[in-house]
C-alpha cells in the first residue's frame, strides 16, 4: 500500500510456512501488507487501534495485532494467519471444536480469536478456563458472550493435544 | 431423523473458522477505487458553501455533493426527512455533505482534510428536556416525531383510591451495536446498466428501495448483494441504504467504476445509529395486598435529527411498558421526540429493552415501598392465559409465568444466595446481591406490520436433485441458513445436505422481508415450512415420489420432475394467524401473533474500594416457543445477555454538543471474556401453531432482561437504588454519596 511519499523496502518473511518478499512502505501496517499484498484476507480489521483483536497473527510464536505492527518490524519472523491452522486440507483441532461448539456466530472476531488460541496452546496446552480467558481477554467478540468460544478452546485442549 | 430440534453444525462456520468466507472489506472487482465521506462540523447549521482546498489534483478525484443525485434526495424508511446528503442544511453532528474518490487512499484522505465547509451554525436540541420544551423547533410543529397512547380503566380514579402509589424515573443511555465488523459497501453504477452494490447489510431489499428513489430505477435495474455480514443487532438494518448510496453516486458519476466505501470504527461509532436514549416515569397504585391496581407510564425516547425507524421503536417500547402483569387502570404515554444527533436506529430489542428496563427495576422500587419479597410482588401480578394485556390483548400462549418464576428461583438458589449474602456483606469491601427480572418479548413486526410486509419464499428444486431456499433473510451469525436448512428439510422429509440456501441477491430471491425483529425463524421460517409442503405435494401428485421415501427417491423425484417439465417451483405469503385483530389507530389489538417469555436472575458483586459492578453469574430462564437448534438457540440468549450486561454497566456514550466523544473501542467498552459470567440457559417448550415447527422469537428476548436484573442486583447488595443504565462506578459512587448525604 502506498502512502504517497514513495519510499519502498524490499521485505522478507515467512509466511504460513512459505518465505515471501514483499515490496512496500517500511511503516505500513502489517495487516496491509498482509491483506493487500498477500491477499490473506482471513485476518480482519476492526478497530485498527489494536483493541478488538480481529487483526491477530503470531509472530514468531508470539500473538501480535498486525494493525499495530510496522511492516519493517517483520523482517525476517515467522508468521502465522488463519489460513496456516489447517493443513493439508484438513482442519486444525482447534478450528473442529469451533464448529463443534458453535464457536463461530458472525465469524468476524473468528480468525483473531482462533490465532489467540493457538498461540495459548502452544506456550499451555492444558489451560484452565480461567488461563483461556485471560488469553483471549484481548479479542472482542459481539455475538456469542465468549461462553462457546472457551468452551471450542477447552475442547481443542482436550481433543487435539499435541496435534495442535 | 428429524434436524429440528437437534443441534446441527453452522453451515457457513468452515469458511469462517479457514479465513474464506468474504466479508465486504474482503470483496474487490477489477478496477475498484475507494470512496471517503465529507461531514458536517457541528449539531445544526446552514451550509454556506464548500470550497475545495489547494494542494490537491481535484481534476483527478470523483467529487459528489447533493446537486449530483439523479432523483430524490431522500433515504426514507418512514417519513421523507432523511437526505442523502446534506444540501443547505445540516442536522445533526457528523452527517455526510461531500464524497470523493481515488484510487488512492492516502491522496483521498489528504483531499477529505481539503474539503472546507463554510457554515453558519444554529442553535442546536441536545437534549429530550430541550426536545419537548420546544424553543427551537426541528423537526415538525413540536419536535415530537410521534405519541402513541395506551389507555384502559381509569388511571386517576385508581391511584385516588390505592392504599399505595409508588413514583420512580428511569433513564437510558445510547448504546452502539458495536458489531466487529464495520459497516461498508461496494457498488457499481450506470445510467445504461444502473446500479449494483454488494455489502454487509440486513435488509437487501430497504438497500433496494433506497437506492430506487435516489436513481429513479426499476426494481430490475437495482440489485442489492449481501455478502458476509460481521454482526448487525439492528445496526445494519436502515444505515447500509446510506452508504450504498454513497458508493453508488460515487460511480455513478465516475463512469461506472466500482467504488469500495469501509468506514473506519470511528467514522462507523460517530456516524451510524445507536440505541435510542430513554427515559420513563412510572406513577403506581397498588392495594396492601401487593395487586397492581393502576400503571401510569411516560415513557420517552429520543429519536435523533431524522425519523428513521422511531416510531415503530416507540410503538414496540410502549406496548412492552406494562410488561407480563394484569392490571386493570393503565395509561402509557409513549412519545419519541427530535435531537440535533444523529439519528438513532433499530437495535436488538427495539425500545422494548428501555420501557422494560424502567418497568422491572421500578417493580423492585415498589416492592420494597409495599414491604413485599420482589418475587412475590411480581407473583401476585402476573398475566395468566385467557387476561388481556394492557393493549386489550387476550394472551392466548400456553404461557406459566408462575413457574418460570420457580424455575429461575430454583436454579439460581435464590433463597440460600440470598441468606449468604446478607451474612457475608456485614463484613469486608465486597457486596453482593440478587436481582431478578421478568419479561415478554412480542414476535415479528408489530400491529399490522407482517400483513404489510407479505413477506414471501420460495423453494426451489433442481435438476441435480438439491433443494433451493430462496429468502431474502440474512445470516448475519444469529444461524439464519443453518435454521433454514433444518426447516425446509424436515418439511419435505429429506437430509439437510440436499437443502442450498444461497446468500440473498435481490436479483435471486423473493422479498421475505427484513432480517429484524425475531421474526426470521418464527416468521419466514413457517413460511419456508408451508412452501416445503407444496412443493412436497407437486412431486407427490405428479407421481414421481413414492411413499415413503428416502433423500434419494426426493432426488430423483427432483431431478425428473425438472427433466419432464421445467422448473419445479413453490411458494408461500404470509397469512396473520386467524383471529388476529390490530387497530392502528386505536392503538389496540393483537399487537403480536405470540409472545415469548422469561424470567432472568443476576448475581452482581459490587467492590466498595472501585464501586464497580460485576456480574458473577447469570441464569436465564425462557419460554420460546419450539427450539429449532438448541445450540444456536444458547447462542442467541447467551450473546444476547452480553450485550445486555454492557448496555447495563460499561457502555457509556459521552455526547458533546450532539457528537459521540468517546468514538473508539479505547474508550467506548464493551465486555471482554474477563466480564462476562457463566450463563446457564434454560428453554421451556410451548409450541406456537403459527412458527416453524412451533418457534416462537428468540434473539432479541435476551436483551430484555439483564439490565433490570443486574441494577435490581445492585440495589440488593448496596441498598441504594439506582435509577439509570450504563451503572458506571461514577454512577454507583454517586448514588452511594448520595444515600451517605441523607443518613
Amino acid at each position: 500500500m502506498s502512502d504517497g511519499s514513495g519510499q519502498q523496502i524490499d521485505l522478507h518473511f515467512v509466511v504460513n510456512g512459505q518465505a515471501v518478499t514483499v515490496r512496500c512502505h517500511p511503516m505500513a501496517r502489517l495487516l496491509d501488507v498482509l491483506r493487500e499484498e498477500l491477499h490473506l484476507t482471513g485476518t480482519k480489521e476492526g478497530c485498527g487501534e489494536g483493541e478488538c483483536g480481529a487483526c491477530a497473527v503470531v509472530m514468531d510464536g508470539e500473538l501480535v495485532n498486525s494493525c499495530l505492527v510496522p511492516a519493517a518490524q517483520a523482517a525476517g519472523v515467522q508468521l502465522r494467519t488463519v489460513e496456516g491452522l489447517a493443513a493439508g486440507g484438513r482442519l486444525a483441532p482447534l478450528q473442529e471444536a469451533f464448529l463443534h461448539c458453535n464457536g463461530a456466530q458472525c465469524g468476524i472476531c473468528t480468525p483473531g480469536m482462533l490465532m489467540a488460541a493457538f498461540c495459548l496452546l502452544q506456550h499451555n496446552p492444558h489451560p484452565s478456563e480461567e488461563a483461556v480467558r485471560v488469553a483471549l481477554a484481548g479479542n472482542l467478540c459481539r455475538c456469542t458472550g465468549y461462553a462457546k468460544i472457551v468452551a471450542a478452546v477447552a475442547r481443542a485442549a482436550q481433543e487435539g493435544g499435541d496435534a495442535l | 431423523m428429524p434436524l429440528v430440534g437437534t443441534p446441527v453444525p453452522r453451515l457457513e462456520a468452515p469458511d469462517k473458522v479457514t479465513g474464506a468466507a468474504c466479508y465486504v472489506d474482503d470483496f474487490a472487482l477489477p478496477g475498484m477505487i475507494y470512496g471517503v465521506t465529507v461531514r458536517s462540523p457541528g449539531p445544526r447549521g446552514r451550509i454556506r458553501r464548500i470550497r475545495l482546498g489547494d494542494g490537491i489534483p481535484w481534476e483527478e478525484i470523483t467529487v459528489v455533493t447533493a446537486r449530483d443525485i439523479p432523483g430524490d434526495n431522500v433515504v426514507a424508511l418512514i417519513n421523507d426527512d432523511q437526505p442523502c446528503l446534506a444540501a443547505e442544511v445540516y442536522n445533526h453532528a457528523e452527517e455526510a455533505v461531500v464524497l470523493l474518490a481515488h484510487r488512492d487512499r492516502a491522496l483521498l484522505e489528504r483531499a477529505r482534510r481539503q474539503v472546507h465547509l463554510d457554515v453558519e451554525p444554529l442553535p442546536p436540541v441536545l437534549t429530550i428536556d430541550d426536545a419537548l420544551a420546544a424553543r427551537e423547533v426541528i423537526w415538525g410543529t413540536d419536535n415530537i416525531i410521534k405519541s402513541y397512547l395506551v389507555e384502559q380503566g381509569d388511571v386517576e380514579a385508581a391511584l385516588r383510591e390505592a392504599d399505595l402509589v409508588v413514583q420512580g424515573e428511569y433513564e437510558t443511555g445510547a448504546q452502539e451495536h458495536l458489531y466487529i465488523e464495520p459497516n461498508g459497501m461496494v457498488a457499481v453504477a450506470t445510467p445504461e446498466d444502473g446500479v449494483t452494490v454488494w455489502g454487509s447489510l440486513q435488509c437487501p431489499y430497504y438497500v433496494q428501495k433506497a437506492l430506487m428513489r435516489l436513481f429513479r430505477l426499476p426494481p430490475e435495474r437495482t440489485r442489492v448483494v449481501q455478502l458476509e455480514t460481521g454482526g448487525g443487532f439492528g445496526g445494519k438494518e436502515d444505515y447500509p441504504s446510506m452508504i450504498a448510496a454513497h458508493a453508488a453516486l460515487l460511480s455513478w458519476k465516475a463512469g461506472g467504476v466500482p467504488v469500495k466505501i469501509v468506514y473506519d470504527r470511528t467514522e462507523d461509532m460517530l456516524a451510524t445509529t445507536k440505541r435510542h436514549p430513554s427515559r420513563t416515569r412510572h406513577r403506581t397504585g397498588l392495594r396492601r395486598d401487593g395487586t397492581l391496581v393502576a400503571l401510569d407510564i411516560d415513557f420517552v425516547i429520543d429519536g435523533g435529527a431524522y425519523s428513521t425507524l422511531s416510531q415503530v421503536v416507540l410503538s414496540r417500547g410502549t406496548i412492552h411498558a406494562a410488561g407480563p402483569y394484569r392490571c386493570d387502570n393503565v395509561r402509557i404515554r409513549g412519545r419519541a421526540v427530535a435531537t440535533n444527533t444523529p439519528p438513532r436506529g433499530a437495535f436488538r430489542g427495539f425500545g422494548a429493552p428501555q420501557s422494560l428496563f424502567a418497568l422491572e427495576r421500578h417493580l423492585d422500587v415498589v416492592a420494597r415501598a409495599a414491604g413485599l419479597p420482589p418475587e412475590e410482588l411480581r407473583r401476585r401480578n402476573f398475566i395468566r392465559r385467557g387476561e388481556r394485556l394492557a393493549v386489550g390483548q387476550q394472551v392466548r400462549d400456553g404461557v406459566d409465568l408462575p413457574a418460570l418464576l420457580e424455575r429461575a428461583l430454583q436454579v439460581s438458589g435464590w433463597t440460600e444466595r440470598k441468606n449468604r449474602f446478607r451474612q457475608e456483606n456485614q463484613r469486608g469491601t465486597i457486596r453482593r446481591g440478587l436481582g431478578l427480572s421478568c419479561f415478554l418479548h412480542g414476535t415479528g413486526f408489530t400491529g399490522s406490520g407482517e400483513s404489510h410486509l407479505a413477506s414471501t419464499v420460495a423453494l426451489e428444486g433442481t435438476a441435480e436433485g438439491r433443494v433451493r431456499v430462496l429468502t431474502s433473510s440474512t445470516e448475519i451469525g444469529q444461524g439464519t441458513n443453518t435454521i433454514f436448512s433444518q426447516i425446509a428439510a424436515d418439511a419435505l422429509g429429506v437430509g439437510g445436505e440436499i437443502i442450498e440456501v444461497p446468500r440473498p441477491d435481490t436479483a435471486a430471491v423473493p422479498d421475505s422481508g427484513p432480517t429484524v425483529a425475531s421474526r426470521t425463524c418464527t416468521i419466514v421460517g413457517k413460511l419456508i415450512e408451508t412452501a416445503a409442503l407444496s412443493l412436497r405435494q407437486q412431486l407427490l401428485e405428479e407421481g414421481l415420489l413414492p411413499l415413503p421415501y428416502t433423500t434419494g427417491d426426493f432426488q430423483a423425484a427432483c431431478a425428473a420432475y425438472v427433466r419432464q417439465r421445467g422448473a419445479l417451483r413453490a411458494t408461500a405469503r404470509y397469512q396473520p394467524p386467524p383471529g388476529i385483530h390490530w387497530d392502528e389507530v386505536r392503538f389496540r389489538g393483537d399487537a403480536y401473533g405470540a409472545y415469548s417469555w422469561a424470567v432472568y436472575v443476576a448475581q452482581v458483586r459490587v467492590d466498595l474500594c472501585t464501586y464497580q459492578a460485576q456480574v458473577e453469574e447469570f441464569w436465564t430462564v425462557q419460554e420460546v416457543g419450539r427450539v429449532v437448534n438448541p445450540t444456536l438457540a444458547a447462542g442467541q440468549i447467551e450473546g444476547g445477555v452480553a450485550q445486555a450486561i454492557g448496555w447495563a454497566l460499561y457502555e457509556h456514550v459521552a455526547w458533546q454538543e450532539g457528537r459521540m466523544a468517546n468514538c473508539r473501542m479505547t474508550d467506548y467498552i464493551i465486555p471482554t471474556t474477563m466480564d462476562i459470567p457463566p450463563i446457564h440457559v434454560w428453554f421451556e417448550e410451548a409450541p406456537y401453531p403459527y412458527g416453524a415447527f412451533g418457534a416462537k422469537g428468540l434473539g432479541e428476548l435476551p436483551m430484555d432482561g439483564p439490565a433490570p436484573a443486574i441494577l435490581n442486583a445492585i440495589h440488593d447488595a448496596l441498598g441504594v437504588s439506582i435509577c439509570r443504565v450504563p451503572a458506571t462506578p461514577e454512577v454507583i459512587y454517586d448514588a452511594l454519596s448520595r444515600e451517605e448525604a441523607l443518613v
